[in-house]
């Protein structure tokens, strides 16, 4: 099969209007004939619902949460980017295009990119609309910030709680539809596979969590919002819920998964402070406009240091070293989140780490706080100077904060073309869920962007397209595929609840989630990856004769949600580890130790790797076949990065 | 049912009644406050008789008195619905409960608080305004007009030393009751501004201090008279 | 640290269900209380026993899943949500009494897990401004003074967990609704739909089945997001003026 785009022709600038116009449009009196499943209710999957519902389709929507509120989108903390130009800063649709085509290393679509540059406006009308309460200057209009770098100042935000505010702004429409008995809403409802009738996808199969009854759910079209799978390494800042069920069960029915080895690593988070830790708590990136990242200059006075033989705050001047401001001197801390992140763990490795597990880097604000005063500095942290000293115990305006990166978002995904449809006809990936706009490394506040744009305004108009052809007769439940598809997943459930082993699921978890960490991390190398595909295959066979899990299918059991999951982490693992093996270059958050500069940078191999790679899953333990989406760059030149 | 009973039985419209009917009791307090401090006027109780009189008297008075009655009873009366109904929705309590860390004593307990009051208002009204108006009652001549001698009837009440304590301890109970519902009821009303609660609080605490006190002293001032 | 955990367990809403007291040993002060939660559970799991069930996901203080009536106080001793709660705030040897949140209109699933779908039915009931995707004026076309998106702000912080219903002695879910009515009464968006949006939501949150407020303040007390009681007196003027001025019968 040859990968198709269905990137429309034309110049970049006209591509989506001249697609919108080139779709096929359903009649109105047509659309409530229309079932469309949206599983996931973040913020892709309830902008999705409310504005396909508003349409007229009928909508059911899926979350594994008791409310859709509770979608991870919740915990985005910075802000959303948009092309408004409102500070007359020299920004633009072309500009943020390109900003971040760059940011994400030159691996993603030029015409998807622009077209989320394009729509980028349209979605701050439509939140503030809603009632979002964006911060706002004292006349009145809409406050923006530069974010992660950004030259221009496009960044909309509602103090650290975008992702919050945004997401209930989707939820507030998409609770409006539920209301008007458009949208049926099945809360604490995990998908477990799509059904699939003549090769398209035509429905779900559900497992209620509280009752364990597998239901089976029809639709003329199935979208999955289902969100990003960073928690395959265990720790991660995402949601102790977030998985990637939904996403890997249509990958196995035939959806390619694109760049799964893309993930992002977050350079600022709370440092892991034991084994008990279950998740990694991220503080917002701004820090580091007014913090300082340090390590002591040697081995010895770092090992002093964790053993409690001297105090931080000791340590004098020269016997620190501010490594980033070191070898970035004209970016100095701000440097993007993959070379700030890959440096800190250079030093931690030389055994210059601190913190007791030596995995931790200073980021300190004495200096900030001698230059601008405590105040100043309390004004603009003191939200997340708070949540650190809550968590940590200690408090940053005596010592130094310490952070070290974490495991963030996943710019790989479900494989789709130009209208977000996967490889199955009918089946549709949205937001994190897609291997998206983001290419090898996501820029900051582009991820509220890019799933409130693929619900609000690309899926309206590409689904129906696909709608328009598909015949509105009502898709019947009791056809063989889904009793099939039912019967497939009870086998699973009674499977795992036979095995009746001696380790706990979170045991598994937790062995994953260490593999993939060392080896498929912030550093990867041939030889790790080989080691760890060996480790996993093994870690999938001791999973399936020894887990544990205990009850039964018929009531709340979380263990049993818990190792279906882990299972398929299990699996993307894998196929994670081959990716990663088969790009021999280093982009984004994807770095080779075999392919860097003579000073240790990131060596991108345009000729070679410039494509998207999108995996098909070949059955059971078979090696997933590789397919490549050649990326073709008409409008922006490749650059190296460089920060120096 | 019309937009009004409607609106009257949300929990809402329940509030709104209690702290309309509870304004009003504060006020009435502050009338029979003034008129009863004239107890303690070394006239031998005649600006008191005369008062009472003109009380007993007065069609607008007498008005006020029924719409009085009316208020005391709808408070109670919604005050019982709303605890059955606060009651019914938490049918399973807690094991334990650190509810002193979050909010005051009287806050919690106004259905006790106002349990107490109604007893004694009950009792005093037995005392007082059932013997005055339906009981036999001595008269006493002022400028050859014949009064009511309400004073005598009520300082022979105040020389018992069981009934006086029973009439401060009650205004106890009046104070904690008052030192929550006076600015609750501004709450309810929906009257919380950033430059006037501060102050509407301060007054509620002040009043809820004040009122009963002076409520307080007339009996026992009597009582040391009496000794 | 080692603690005596009293836990309430439930097998399923029509079960009656008690306290269980668990020992548990080796507790880090730097471990979160849900993360204490979890080493109770591996262990209980490993013995065959059924863990203990409790709603929780994003574990940092966001998301509004996690909820635990802890010695008394919803969230624990601490403004915060259990997730961001940590062992330093216990000390060794003491008891712990952990229940569900309990509220007639937040039956129990199981455990500690309680189902607040009812939160999502009264924002169902009105809790938006009524405009489709599309078609929408440009975002400066709205000056709002920067005060009022403050206050407006302050309202929509609301997580959603549901702590000012379990600390309500009435089980009363006036902090919560009055904090989305109060975000959309102060904006400008918000005024078209005022007057039916304040009765309806009160009308919902009525129906179910949460109790009335005493103005005790408990709520904002224990609210994590610090959500003021204001926001239910503004609630009290925008339904009274709805019902007196509004043309729904």
């Amino acid at each position: 099969m040859i990968l198709d785009s269905k990137i429309p022709a034309g110049p970049l600038a006209e591509k989506w209007t001249k697609h919108k116009f080139n779709s096929k449009l359903v009649n109105p009196a047509n659309k409530r004939k229309y079932e469309v499943i949206v599983v996931g209710t973040g913020l892709a999957g309830a902008s999705a619902a409310a504005s396909l519902a508003e349409l007229g389709y009928n909508v059911k929507a899926f979350t594994f949460h008791d409310s859709p509120r509770r979608a991870h989108s919740i915990a985005a903390q910075g802000g959303i980017n948009a092309a408004k130009n409102y500070q007359n800063d020299g920004d633009s649709v072309f500009r943020l295009f390109y900003d971040t085509i760059k940011g994400g290393d030159y691996r993603a679509r030029e015409a998807n990119v622009y077209r989320l540059a394009e729509v980028s406006v349209k979605i701050i009308d439509q939140c503030v609309a809603q009632g979002v309460p964006f911060a706002r200057e004292y006349g009145g209009l809409l406050a923006n910030r530069s974010f992660g770098g950004a030259q221009v100042s496009r960044t909309f935000y509602a103090r650290g709680q975008t992702g919050q505010q945004l997401l209930l702004g989707a939820y507030s429409a998409l609770s409006r539809q539920v209301a008007n008995g458009k949208v049926k809403l099945y809360p604490r409802s995990e998908m477990m596979d799509v059904v699939m009738i003549d090769g398209h996808a035509r429905g779900i199969v559900t497992r209620n969590l509280i009752t364990g009854a597998v239901e089976t759910h029809s639709g003329h079209a199935v979208l999955l919002c289902t969100g990003g799978y960073g928690n395959v390494f265990y720790l991660s800042t995402n949601a102790m819920g977030s998985n990637v069920t939904a996403a890997w069960r249509a990958h196995k029915r035939g959806a390619y998964f694109a760049n799964p080895c893309f993930t992002q690593i977050h350079p600022t988070c709370i440092p892991v402070s034991g084994d008990h830790q279950s998740k990694l708590t991220l503080m917002s990136e701004s820090l580091r406009n007014d913090g300082r990242v340090w390590v002591p200059a040697t081995k010895e006075t770092a090992e002093k240091l964790r053993k409690g033989q001297v105090k931080v705050n000791d340590i004098k001047e020269e016997d620190r070293d501010y490594f980033l401001e070191r070898k970035y001197p004209s970016f100095g801390n701000l440097v993007p989140r993959d070379v700030a992140s890959r440096n800190a763990k250079y030093v931690c490795d030389e055994g210059r780490g601190v913190n007791e597990t030596g995995e931790a880097v200073f980021l300190d604000f004495r200096e900030a706080v001698k230059r601008d005063g405590k105040s100043i500095i309390e004004s603009k942290y003191g939200n997340l100077f708070d949540m650190y000293k809550q968590i940590t115990g200690e408090d940053p305006y005596e010592v130094p904060m310490m952070i070290y990166p974490a495991v963030h978002y996943t710019m790989g995904g479900l494989w789709v073309d130009y209208n977000l449809m996967t490889t199955i006809p009918g089946l549709y990936a949205l937001g994190e869920a897609n291997f998206s706009d983001h290419g090898a490394n996501r820029l900051g506040a582009s991820a509220l962007m890019q799933g409130l744009a693929d619900g609000y305004f690309v899926i309206p108009y590409t689904i129906g397209d696909y709608l328009a052809s598909t015949p509105p007769k009502p898709v019947d439940t009791t056809h063989p595929e889904f009793e099939k598809a039912a019967a497939e997943v009870k086998s699973r459930v009674e499977q795992l609840l036979k095995i009746k082993g001696k380790k706990t699921v979170d045991y598994f978890h937790k062995k994953l989630g260490k593999i993939m960490w060392n080896e498929c991390g912030m550093a990867r190398s041939a030889e790790g990856l080989k080691k760890a595909k060996a480790e996993i295959k093994q870690l999938k066979k001791d999973f399936w004769s020894d887990v544990k899990v205990l009850g039964t299918n018929e009531e709340l059991n979380h263990s049993l949600e818990k190792a279906h999951r882990v299972a398929d982490f299990i699996e993307l693992g894998e196929l994670m580890i081959d990716d990663a093996l088969s790009r021999e270059e280093s982009c984004g958050g994807h770095f080779r130790e075999e392919y860097q500069t003579p000073e240790g940078e990131a060596l991108r191999d345009d000729e070679n790797f410039a494509y998207v790679a999108a995996w098909k899953y070949m059955g059971e333990n078979q090696e997933e076949e590789l397919y490549k989406e050649p990326l073709i760059f008409e409008n922006v030149k490749l650059t190296q990065r460089s920060y120096k | 049912m019309s937009w009004v009973t409607k609106t009257l039985n949300s929990t809402l419209g329940k509030k709104l009644l209690m702290a309309l009917t509870g304004l009003f009791l504060i006020l009435f307090l502050v009338v029979h406050l003034v008129g009863n401090l004239q107890l303690l006027l070394p006239d031998e109780g005649e600006a008191f008789n005369k008062y009472a009189e003109s009380m007993a008297t007065n069609p607008f008075i007498r008005v006020v008195s029924i719409g009085n009655f009316a208020f005391i009873l709808l408070h109670v009366i919604y005050s019982i619905l709303l605890t059955r109904h606060n009651r019914k929705s938490r049918p399973i309590g807690y094991a334990e409960s650190a509810a002193s860390t979050n909010s005051t004593w009287s806050s919690r307990n106004m259905g006790i608080l106002g349990t107490v009051i109604l007893i004694f208002l009950l009792v005093h009204l037995k005392g007082f305004y059932y013997e005055i108006k339906f009981g036999e009652m001595p008269f006493i001549d002022y400028e050859g007009v014949s009064y009511k001698n309400v004073f005598a009837i009520v300082a022979a009440a105040y020389s018992n030393v069981l009934y006086v304590a029973f009439y401060v301890v009650c205004m106890g109970f009046l104070a904690f009751h008052l030192s929550h519902g006076f600015a609750s009821a501004f709450q309810t009303l929906g009257l919380n501004h950033v430059k006037y609660s501060p102050l509407i609080k301060k007054v509620g605490i002040g009043f809820s201090i004040l009122v009963p006190t002076l409520f307080a002293l007339i009996p026992v001032v009597m009582y040391i008279q009496s000794l | 640290m080692q603690l005596t955990l009293k836990i309430w367990r439930q097998k399923n809403a029509s079960d009656k269900g008690g306290f269980v007291t668990y020992p548990v040993k080796d507790v880090s002060k730097d471990m979160s209380f849900l993360e204490m939660l979890d080493v109770l559970n591996e262990g209980l799991i490993e013995k065959g026993e059924d863990p203990v069930h409790f709603d929780h996901d994003c574990r940092e203080g966001i998301c509004g899943t996690c909820s635990l009536y802890i010695n008394g106080k919803p969230h624990g001793p601490l403004q915060t949500t259990t997730c961001q709660l940590h062992m330093r705030s216990f000390s060794d040897g003491q008891t712990i009494t952990i229940e569900p949140w309990r509220a007639k209109a937040f039956p129990i699933v199981k455990d500690l897990v309680v189902n607040r779908s009812a939160f999502d039915r009264i924002i169902q009931a009105g809790g938006y401004v009524s405009v489709g995707t599309g078609g929408v004026p440009d975002a400066n076309e709205i000056p709002i003074p920067k005060n009022i998106a403050d206050l407006a702000m302050d309202a929509a912080q609301c997580i959603g967990c549901g702590a000012c219903v379990a600390a309500c002695k009435n089980a009363s879910a006036m902090l919560f609704t009055s904090a989305k009515i109060s975000q959309l009464a102060l904006l400008p968006q918000g005024q078209v739909e005022r007057k039916t949006r304040a009765e309806k939501m009160v009308a919902q949150m009525d129906a179910e089945g949460f109790g009335a407020c005493t103005n005790t303040g408990a709520c904002e007390a224990e609210c994590p997001k610090g959500i003021s009681i204001t926001n239910i007196a503004r609630m009290n003027r925008e339904y009274f003026s709805a019902v007196l001025s509004s043309e729904n019968i």
